[in-house]
């Protein structure tokens, strides 16, 4: 396979949508913000659920990992970080404008290194998993990691931390986030269309697809899982560094380790989008998010029950996703070369929608 | 950190209060042993991993709760926790796990995983988040001079939970079903071959499971307590059980249940209440690396 890289078309339309999307509507920036999140979730959940057919339950543990990691960088830097988390602390601390950025620029490096830090460590654990042991191994980490926070008093325990407060007006606040996450999220995609393009997608691949076979032809399938897994790690790691900074305000358990929501949310959108593909996540976080941002609050508390529907109807009817939809209804606008005679038969050897009746 | 070896120095003074510990475990723990048992056979049946199990449970504990507040002996419930569960049992299967069975385990995984997410959020709805409690009435047994204090009703619950379990296995042994059930799970081809509809051994199978997590929960509901979100501790709970113990070996699956109540019981009264759920996520990650450790074996053996 050739060394592919963005198409320089796709590259000036992305980054077009990213700087016009503020201007256009500066009224939505935060939405926008979270909508580019939410590819950096899908896209980098993918590199093991779709790529490498690991399904984890638990990516949401570095998103977590690298908000307390950078919030403790950042303030560590200048303060005690016991003294300032503590909840009898009545001085109010003011953090420089310098001292705001060196911070919060060291802070996200260290939160994407101790990301991908904590994946290799964890990786010990749960890749021995196979199957539904790995998800289930993997939401325990996630899990864990909550409830350590939760009662670790040095941390500010389930009360949170108070994020040092950006420098500057609101709206320069919007647009800095804003941009970061967009950069993060362009990042992103161009690392992975480069990656799945080298002998690394191809071995990940081939992990998902038979991981013996794989082991069996001398690829070190313990070394992928684990870069593979370092990889989503450290890029989740520096948008919870980004993102913590963006709220002001960090909690375990429903803003750092949202197991029940951004955690499903990645999983989702996945699958919506198609499981395995390149724009599948993309194509399944704007979907998702869009659709999430315009009904929301219009379920006066059934939001979640229809959440909960929504995964089960996903799961259950639409499994092979928007894009894994297209794939099969014109394969030749994917670049994939169909038998006239057999069609159907061919698309599904392919390998990209798992289909019902193939399973018996 | 003070407090926790206080405790302990507590448990080494006065041996006594072990046994107390021991035994509130054991009483516990039936209850685990029932329906990690479900658990165990929907899995070796099926090979579906039930993520909503833990949440069976919530409804049939919230069963009783309601009917407890009705003014209608929470013992009561037990039967109409059972009858309510099969029917729910059976809608689930013919809407969402008749047509996952097939496919990968995810699927499954995660298909179980969005009705614990709906069945939640619904019993949050309908009974708001607050902790509620089933009470019947009974009295609290004191022995040693008051060191030990059994509550009746943990007793009751022990019992039944005890009377459940043979029941449930000796239907496996002796009755015609239980027989096509014990076939499918040692080879679904092979019995259809013989003549067993397996779709039907499938469906009875999942409703038999949700109708002892409903009689579970109502026993819950009347020791314990009920909680819309109590659920997923539940399930992480009866999947530790069946994976420290396999699901395939049943005197194991109730040998862990009643380890894991005392397990608990222990673990509360050195660590404090409030770790409850990171010591049996911790346990989780502890039995996974635990069985990793012995695959790999299996594995060098192998090589």
């Amino acid at each position: 396979m050739n060394r592919a890289s963005l198409h320089p078309l796709t590259i000036t339309g992305l980054l077009f949508a990213g700087i016009a999307a503020p201007l256009l509507f500066p009224a939505y920036t935060n939405q926008a913000a979270v909508l580019w999140l939410m590819i950096v979730f899908a896209s980098t959940w993918d590199i093991l659920g779709g790529q490498m057919g690991y399904n984890s339950l638990g990516n949401i543990f570095f998103f977590g990992a690298g908000m307390y990691t950078s919030a403790v960088v950042q303030i560590g830097l200048f303060y005690d970080v016991g003294m300032y988390t503590s909840g009898a602390r009545t001085t109010h601390i003011v953090f420089t404008t310098a001292q705001y950025f060196t911070g919060f620029a060291l802070g996200a490096v260290a939160a994407g290194i101790g990301a991908a830090a904590l994946a290799l460590v964890t990786s010990w654990i749960v890749f021995g998993l196979r199957g539904p042991y790995f998800a289930i191994g993997t939401l325990g980490v996630a899990v864990a990691g909550a409830e350590l926070i939760a009662s670790w008093e040095w941390l500010g325990a389930a009360a949170g931390i108070s994020m040092p407060v950006f420098p500057g007006a609101p709206e320069a606040q919007k647009l800095f986030f804003y941009f970061l996450l967009f950069g993060l999220a362009f990042v992103v995609l161009v690392f992975l269309r480069w990656l799945y393009s080298t002998n690394f997608g191809l071995a990940i691949n081939a992990i998902r697809d038979d991981e013996e076979k794989a082991e069996a032809m001398g690829l070190h399938t313990r070394r992928y899982k684990r870069v593979a897994w370092s990889i989503s790690a450290f890029f989740l790691g520096i948008a919870g560094a980004i993102f913590g900074n963006m709220t002001g305000f960090i909690e375990p358990r429903d803003i750092a380790f949202p197991t029940t929501t951004f955690n499903i949310f990645m999983i989702l959108m996945v699958l919506l989008g198609g499981k395995g593909t390149f724009w599948g996540p993309v194509v399944g976080a704007i979907v998702f998010d869009v659709i999430k941002e315009v009904t929301w609050t219009y379920f006066l508390g059934w939001q979640f029950v229809a959440l909960g529907l929504l995964i089960v109807i996903i799961v259950v009817y639409f499994q092979q996703g928007i894009v894994g939809w297209l794939m099969e209804k014109y394969p030749s606008r994917f670049g994939i070369r169909v038998a006239p005679k057999e069609s159907d038969q061919y698309v599904r050897s392919i390998g990209l929608a798992p289909h019902p009746e193939g399973a018996e | 950190m003070e407090q926790v070896l206080a405790n302990i120095s507590v448990l080494a003074a006065m041996p006594i209060f072990n046994l107390g510990l021991l035994i509130d475990g054991l009483l516990v723990g039936s209850i685990f042993a029932l329906a990690a048992y479900g658990l165990a056979l929907v899995w070796g049946v099926m090979n579906v991993k039930n993520l909503a199990q833990g949440d069976f449970i919530m409804i049939g504990g919230y069963l009783t709760w309601s009917l407890g507040r009705h003014g209608i002996n929470p013992l009561l419930g037990i039967p109409v926790a059972i009858v309510v569960l099969w029917g729910i049992g059976w809608i689930l299967y013919r809407t969402v796990i008749s047509k996952v069975i097939t496919r990968d385990l995810f699927t499954s995984l995660l298909a179980t995983f969005g009705i614990a997410i709906v069945i939640q959020q619904g019993l949050n709805l309908a009974f708001g988040p607050d902790t509620q409690s089933a009470h019947a009435d009974l009295p609290t047994l004191s022995f040693a001079g008051g060191l030990i204090t059994i509550a009746a009703t943990r007793v009751v619950g022990f019992v039944f939970a005890i009377l459940l379990a043979v029941a449930v296995i000796l239907f496996m042994k002796k009755s015609r079903m239980g027989q096509a059930i014990r076939a499918t799970a040692q080879d679904a081809r092979a019995a259809r071959v013989l003549g067993i509809d397996t779709e039907k051994v499938y469906s009875f199978t999942f409703c038999l499971n949700a109708a002892i997590c409903g009689a579970a929960g109502a026993l819950v509901a009347m020791v314990w307590n009920v909680q819309p979100f109590l659920g997923t501790t539940y399930s992480i709970r009866l999947f530790v059980i069946v994976t420290a113990a396999g699901f395939g070996n049943l005197p194991g699956v109730i040998a862990a249940g009643f380890g894991m109540g005392v397990f608990e019981q222990f673990g509360g009264f050195v660590l404090g209440a409030e770790f409850q759920q990171a010591l049996i996520v911790l346990l989780l990650l502890a039995v996974l690396a635990v069985r990793q450790l012995q695959q790999l074996r299996v594995r060098q053996a192998v090589q």
